[in-house]
């Protein structure tokens, strides 16, 4: 496998670092990186993580400039690696500025890093929420579908001058055509990734409400979360990739159909076994997590509400 | 947990933290808890005393599968108690759902 680090690589732009990977040879991989300088988003280091780490380190070549392997190195990427640096830097405390790279492997795991997150993060609480509730969710979804004998591998930055938190999960699971295909026929990857983000379809059953542990519900609602706070979301996974483009205009309208929110797709990117996503929350303009959850609410009242006979009357829990 | 002669209240926070986010935690709650005391014509209290946080897949896992077994009415038995707006309106999402009619 080779995959190049270029210039930049944030979610806006990221089709170009993804069409120059080349998955074949999985049993060596060679990471190169522009010689001068990089930017890019935590979902290039997971997903570069998540590569290397069941191929023999002895089968790595990491040609990375000492200048910008600082910051592959303070975010964890040559120990994950199992490759040395030849960089001996002074460490900076992480609190406020970075999640290194997490390999995260059960549901324990998962538990202890959100705790852990909270005091890393530095934020406040009506900022942090979104940031769990979305890292929950989707790391959730590599332990429960995937089938990765490496788990998620996670990491996130926090980006000051456009006061972003900018987060990275990747995984090298069954990806989410096979994981879909369980309960639904699918035509290709793309389909499959829309059926992923369509409410109320999960790849465990095709009843409606879901089984015991699974509604298909988490995808839709990191997308919502996304949707209304206007931050772009990617997903990748085998040949195709979803982005979720920032929406325009004040009026929020939540959309089953993730085709017809404004977005962008291709079909027939370099081949990604596993699943691969990364999100921005832009802190200025997180909508409160309470208001935000009214919404995603009134969408399934009113949808549930449609579909029911006329006559028959929608319960509401008992709060006390 | 404590027990009375027909309800029995689950402190959340006990289990699932501040942030009731544990899907594994929530499935033990429903198989060992809720369903056995929902089959015994109990009444159960879910209390979400200091829990912050909760998501939708933790609240499925928690609930779903009774409403699936007894039908909606079930909340006549199955009571939420001391839930913030944001754990109200996640329940609100699931049982909303949990009617739908497909």
């Amino acid at each position: 496998m080779k995959i190049h680090i270029p210039n930049s690589a944030f979610l806006g732009n990221i089709n170009h670092f993804l069409s120059r990977f080349d998955p074949s040879e999985p049993e060596k991989l060679e990471v190169t990186a522009h010689d001068k300088w990089f930017w890019v988003h935590p979902v290039v280091l997971s997903m570069i993580a998540a590569l290397g780490k069941p191929v023999d380190p002895g089968n790595i070549t990491c040609s990375i400039a000492a200048k910008t392997g600082v910051y592959l190195e303070r975010m964890g990427l040559y120990s994950f690696l199992g490759i040395g640096s030849g960089l001996n830097i002074e460490e900076h405390e992480a609190a406020g500025r970075f999640i290194p790279l997490t390999q995260i492997k059960t549901s324990d795991d998962l538990s202890r890093f959100l705790t852990e997150l909270v005091p890393l993060l530095h934020l406040e609480p009506e900022h942090v929420e979104p940031i769990q509730y979305t890292m929950s969710e989707l790391i959730r979804n590599v332990l429960e579908h995937s089938k990765s004998p490496d788990g998620a591998i996670v990491c996130a930055q926090y980006f000051k001058k456009t006061n972003t938190i900018r987060i990275g999960i990747a995984d090298r699971g069954i990806g989410i055509k096979a994981s879909i295909e369980g309960a639904y026929p699918v035509d290709d990857d793309l389909g499959a990734l829309g059926k992923a983000l369509t409410p109320g379809i999960t790849g465990t059953t095709t009843k409606i409400g879901g089984t015991a542990q699974n509604a298909g519900a988490g995808l839709f609602f990191i997308k919502t979360i996304a949707y209304v706070n206007q931050d772009p979301f990617f997903l990748y996974s085998g040949s195709a990739m979803y982005k979720l483009l920032k929406r325009t205009g004040s009026s929020i309208t939540l959309r089953a159909n993730p085709f017809n929110d404004r977005h962008s797709k291709e079909a027939n990117m370099p081949y990604w076994q596993g699943v691969a996503v990364g999100i921005d929350l832009a802190l200025d303009t997180t909508k409160e997590f309470s208001g935000l959850l009214k919404i995603i609410r009134n969408f399934y009242f009113e949808a549930v509400k449609e579909n029911k006979d006329k006559k028959t009357r929608m319960r509401k829990p008992k709060f006390i | 947990m404590s027990t009375s002669l027909e309800t029995t209240t689950i402190k959340l926070f006990d289990y699932a933290g501040e942030f009731a986010e544990n899907k594994d935690v929530a499935a033990k709650l429903r198989t060992e808890i809720i369903l056995p005391n929902l089959a015994n014509s109990n009444r159960v209290i879910l209390d979400f005393e200091n829990v912050g946080n909760t998501t939708q897949s933790f609240i499925h896992a928690l609930i779903s599968e009774a409403i699936r077994q007894y039908g909606i009415d079930v909340l006549d038995r199955l009571l939420f108690k001391s839930c913030n707006d944001k754990v109200q309106s996640i329940i609100g999402i699931v049982t909303d759902y949990m009617q739908y009619e497909g």
